[in-house]
């Protein structure tokens, strides 16, 4: 006998945190091994630098604030941010960014509001809008797809480019590309014509070439984390029915001046927003109703911002504000509590 | 035989929110027929056994009992008495462990048996009770003792008579025994269907109810077939039906089964009867046909021993009052590693640390648990909103929420997310991902919040008090200065003299028939009010809590009085790490 007088119930616990990031973390590896092969090099090293960062940096906020660092580290949801932050930021981003962008989503984002569990904004995304606000062109010089060029970088050109912020060839712009939504934002910017724009090598069925299979691949992982019942349905599917439904409504209006909606689905971060960063509980809403009011204002806001904001994507921002509006929404979609008549309070 | 069977048709089912499944564990003890337990040599009785206020003794030490001889007779309405389970001579009315969340001690009665059980005059059966009234019968249950024997342990009798403003058309027999582990009821239905169905005759005929419809988990197909058979055996095949419900915990909850079997809800706060509907669990049926038909008091109860704690898992006959050790000793004892004792499931029972409590009414299970079976969830770490919690929660709660609110002590706020709608079966705390222990900081949050609306009452009242003692004093004053003046009309010189006299007499207790008046109705209002909380219907909210919450903070009560305590009280149960105090203070540290 313990000794020790546990409140019931006294059966095994079914889940564990550890093991909802690793799900999490598995389910990244799809679209990670797509985008690699897309983008070269340079998202594998910034995840490798990113997790090692968030490790220390947590372990030593957690050692500072006295509390025991290793059960801390090994929940994993530092390791997430991390990789999520990665997968956000260019191949090609140098190395101290990659470090204040992490800092900032642990130690600020996180941990000085209280550590997992308390933090209102999620930490990657908060992370990526300081970088791009701060930086902002070296949080938008991205390589353009491996097919697209004729000078994919090898790994220690890939390596070179982060740690000495050498460009390989000499400068950024020989090897650089804008991003498909960049691209899209800068030629509607002059008055081009969808039907003209669509007609570079940059389009593929969707979206941008090369993109659209990293968002398929991300799909897949988030398929999984359905199927694994880590995250539900809701705040992915309100997210991309938000999404195609602004989009779709812009483009019937001017279908010329406005991409057709699954342009916007399978471009930039939509569906790794929809199925790994909106999903986070710890900022998104809990309520069931909540979470479809949540994910479809993502899923608007980023067609939205994409369509009249200053910068080309927008999932980043879209969360954000969303994420100051998630404790309200909670507040007023409480469901029908068993015995109570009538809805919501 | 089956042939004959009339075909059942398929009853429209109801889902409730949430719910989980768990790995029940019901083979480990269903595989053989119930045994029977040998007479201990001591019993012991709590005198309060059920929901309401103990029963007071009727014997003295000293005294020799005969099996089924009343033994401490009922004080107050909601009340059972209690009888003794076998013959033998009163040692002791003392306080001892009682099987109770906190481990508390309590009155018991203990009886040292002499083996011979030597039975008492019975009462004598009412064979013909369908010519007899309401009243008689339920008087009769009352006077046999018989309280819920689910769980809740409820009188039986008071929950019988839900009043003329509530017509009742429905009785739910509550066969679903959804805990884990626990067998009882199962074998129960396969050993006693007859009895049961008695029962159900008896309560049917006492509510005036149209219909009954018994619920049975499909996790129990022997129950099942057992059930059907009696049931198409009896002359009540068109008004009762077997309904197979799903194997979902917790589809045994009275909330919940009702819900599955008629899609109704009960009113949060409310009875079952409020909507037509009363809900008894099978072994009270067997025990109200026993007491109607034929004269027998509520001594007797079957009792899972099981876990792979115990040697060997069973089913027994028990005697109320035999103490938890000789149980687990007829079951071979405890082998290998134990994590725990547990009265009750393992989702909704607490642990037991002195094996000699004594099986009282409500207990249905002793659980034996390995550290395989029962682990260590290990420390909790903050909760990550998943939302999980919410998806299990049987009465829709968002038990994250009420969380929150409870560790920050926010007492309305976890009002406002509904606590008492909480029926603490432990599901939130299952699926957490962050091992918190949930059901821990919902009973601390139920018991301070009935506490502070305790204190609220008491300054209440104290207030009266003292308004009454100034308006008192200012009347004296105002009598006082009449009289002077009168006085002082009449004779100047005597004024001060008698002035002294009277603010002396202002201060001692004064006659004043008035006044005295005031103060009988007080004292007749405070009493009235002391009932209603030991019947648990004030303040809001109590009635419909579990029986172990009701009692648990019936417990805290008493002991916060005991103390003089205004502080709020460490949580009762858990003097454990982590507590949520301990807990909250450790993460409110950083
Ligand atoms: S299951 Fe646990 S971690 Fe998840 S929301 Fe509920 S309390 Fe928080
Ligand atoms: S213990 Fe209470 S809050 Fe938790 S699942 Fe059960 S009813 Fe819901």
């Amino acid at each position: 006998m313990t000794g020790v007088v546990v409140s019931s119930p006294h059966v095994p616990r079914v889940n564990r945190v550890d093991r909802v990031m690793l799900q999490v973390i598995l389910a990244l590896i799809p679209g990670t091994l797509v985008m690699t092969w897309y983008f070269g090099w340079g998202l594998l090293i910034n995840m490798a630098l990113a997790v090692t960062f968030a490790v220390a940096a947590e372990a030593a906020v957690m050692h500072l604030r006295g509390r025991p660092a290793l059960s801390t580290v090994t929940d994993l949801s530092a390791v997430v941010t991390a990789l999520l932050l990665a997968i956000a930021i260019p191949p090609t981003l140098p190395w101290w960014l990659t470090l204040v962008g992490v800092l900032f989503a642990i130690v600020v984002v996180k941990q000085l509001y209280g550590g997992l569990g308390y933090n209102p904004f999620n930490p990657a995304m908060a992370a990526y809008v300081f970088l791009l606000i701060s930086w902002p062109v070296a949080m938008t010089t991205w390589l353009p797809p491996h097919m697209l060029t004729d000078h994919p970088l090898s790994l220690v050109e890939s390596l070179q480019a982060i740690f000495l912020s050498t460009p390989p060839g000499g400068t950024w712009d020989a090897i650089s590309a804008a991003t498909p939504l960049g691209e899209m934002r800068n030629q509607l910017g002059e008055n081009r014509m969808i039907s003209e724009i669509r007609q570079s090598p940059l389009w593929g069925d969707f979206g941008g070439r090369g993109w659209e299979w990293v968002g398929n691949w991300f799909l897949v992982g988030g398929l999984y984390l359905v199927w694994k019942r880590i995250i539900t349905w809701h705040i992915p599917v309100a997210f991309i029915a938000g999404m195609l439904f602004v989009a779709g409504t812009l483009w019937a209006l001017d279908a010329q001046t406005h991409p057709f909606p699954a342009f916007h689905l399978f471009s930039g971060g939509a569906i790794l927003g929809a199925f790994f960063i909106a999903t986070d509980p710890v900022t998104a809403c809990t309520t069931k109703k909540g979470q479809l009011i949540f994910g479809a204002a993502i899923g608007a806001l980023v067609v939205v911002i994409r369509t009249w904001g200053g910068y080309p994507d927008a999932v980043a921002f879209a969360v954000l504000l969303m994420n100051i509006a998630a404790p309200t929404i909670d507040y007023y979609t409480q469901p029908r509590v068993y015995g109570h008549a009538g809805g919501s309070k | 035989m089956q042939a004959a069977e009339p075909r059942f048709k398929q009853r429209r089912l109801w889902q409730f929110h949430g719910g989980i499944h768990v790995p029940d564990e019901k083979a480990l003890s269903n595989g053989a027929p119930v045994e029977p337990s040998p007479c201990p040599p001591v019993l012991v009785l709590p005198l309060q056994q059920h929901i309401g206020a103990p029963a007071s003794p009727v014997v003295k030490v000293g005294d020799r009992v005969l099996k089924g001889q009343l033994i401490a007779e009922p004080r107050g309405y909601v009340c059972a008495p209690v009888h003794a389970s076998s013959s033998g001579t009163v040692v002791a009315i003392e306080d001892r462990p009682i099987p109770h969340p906190s481990g508390l001690s309590a009155p018991c009665m203990v009886i040292e048996t002499d083996g011979l059980e030597e039975w008492a005059d019975l009462l004598e059966p009412l064979i013909d009770y369908e010519s007899l009234d309401p009243g008689v019968l339920r008087e009769r249950i009352r006077n046999c003792g018989v309280v819920g024997l689910g769980g809740a342990a409820f009188p039986t009798g008071v929950k019988l008579n839900p009043g003329s403003d509530h017509p009742i058309h429905t009785l739910v027999v509550n066969g679903a025994e959804c805990e884990p582990y626990i067998t009882c009821d199962d074998l129960l239905m396969r050993e006693r269907s007859g009895d049961i169905l008695e029962g159900i005759r008896i309560v049917l005929h006492l509510l005036g109810a149209r219909q009954c419809l018994v619920g049975i988990e499909d996790n129990k197909p022997e129950a099942i077939e057992a059930m059907r058979l009696a049931r198409a055996e009896s002359d009540l095949k068109d008004r009762v039906e077997v309904v197979v419900i799903p194997t979902l915990y917790p589809s045994g909850g009275e909330r919940q089964l009702i819900k599955v079997l008629t899609g109704r809800e009960v009113p949060s706060h409310g009875i079952p009867a409020q909507i037509g509907i009363v809900c008894q669990n099978v072994g009270t049926l067997a025990a109200v046909a026993d007491a109607v038909l034929r004269g027998w008091p509520l001594i007797e109860r079957y009792v899972t021993v099981t876990g792979r704690g115990v040697a060997r898992p069973a089913n027994l006959k028990v005697r109320i009052g035999t103490p938890a050790n000789e149980l687990i000793a007829q079951c071979g004892g405890l082998k290998g590693d134990l994590a725990k004792l547990v009265c009750g499931g393992p989702m909704m029972g607490f642990e037991i640390t002195d094996t000699r409590i004594p099986i009282a009414k409500a207990a249905n299970c002793l659980l034996a648990l390995t550290p395989a079976e029962a682990p260590d969830p290990g420390p909790a770490l903050p909760c990550i909103r998943c939302g999980r919690c919410a998806d299990a929660c049987p009465a829709n709660l968002l038990p994250q929420q009420i969380y929150w609110n409870a560790r920050a002590k926010d007492l309305d706020r976890v009002q406002d997310y509904n606590l008492f709608d909480c029926i603490e079966c432990g599901c939130c705390a299952q699926v957490c991902p962050s091992h918190i222990p949930l059901v821990q900081y919902y009973r601390y949050a139920k018991t301070e919040s009935w506490a502070r609306e305790q204190d609220k009452r008491k300054a209440e009242q104290a207030k009266a008090r003292h308004d009454a003692k100034l308006e008192r004093q200012e009347r004296q004053e105002r009598e006082r200065q009449a009289k002077l003046r009168s006085k002082a009309v009449k004779d100047k010189p005597a004024a001060p003299a008698a002035a002294t006299t009277e603010t002396g007499a202002g201060t001692a207790p004064e006659v004043d028939p008035k006044q005295a008046a005031i103060e009988a109705a007080r004292a007749r209002a405070a009493a009235k009010k002391a009932a209603l909380a030991e019947q648990g219907l004030a303040p809001k909210n109590t009635e419909d809590l579990a029986p172990a919450q009701q009692k648990q903070v019936a417990a805290a009560q008493a002991r916060r009085q005991a103390a003089g305590l205004t502080e709020p009280a460490p949580t009762p149960t858990e003097t454990a790490a982590p507590g949520p105090k301990a807990a909250a203070a450790t993460e409110e540290q950083a």
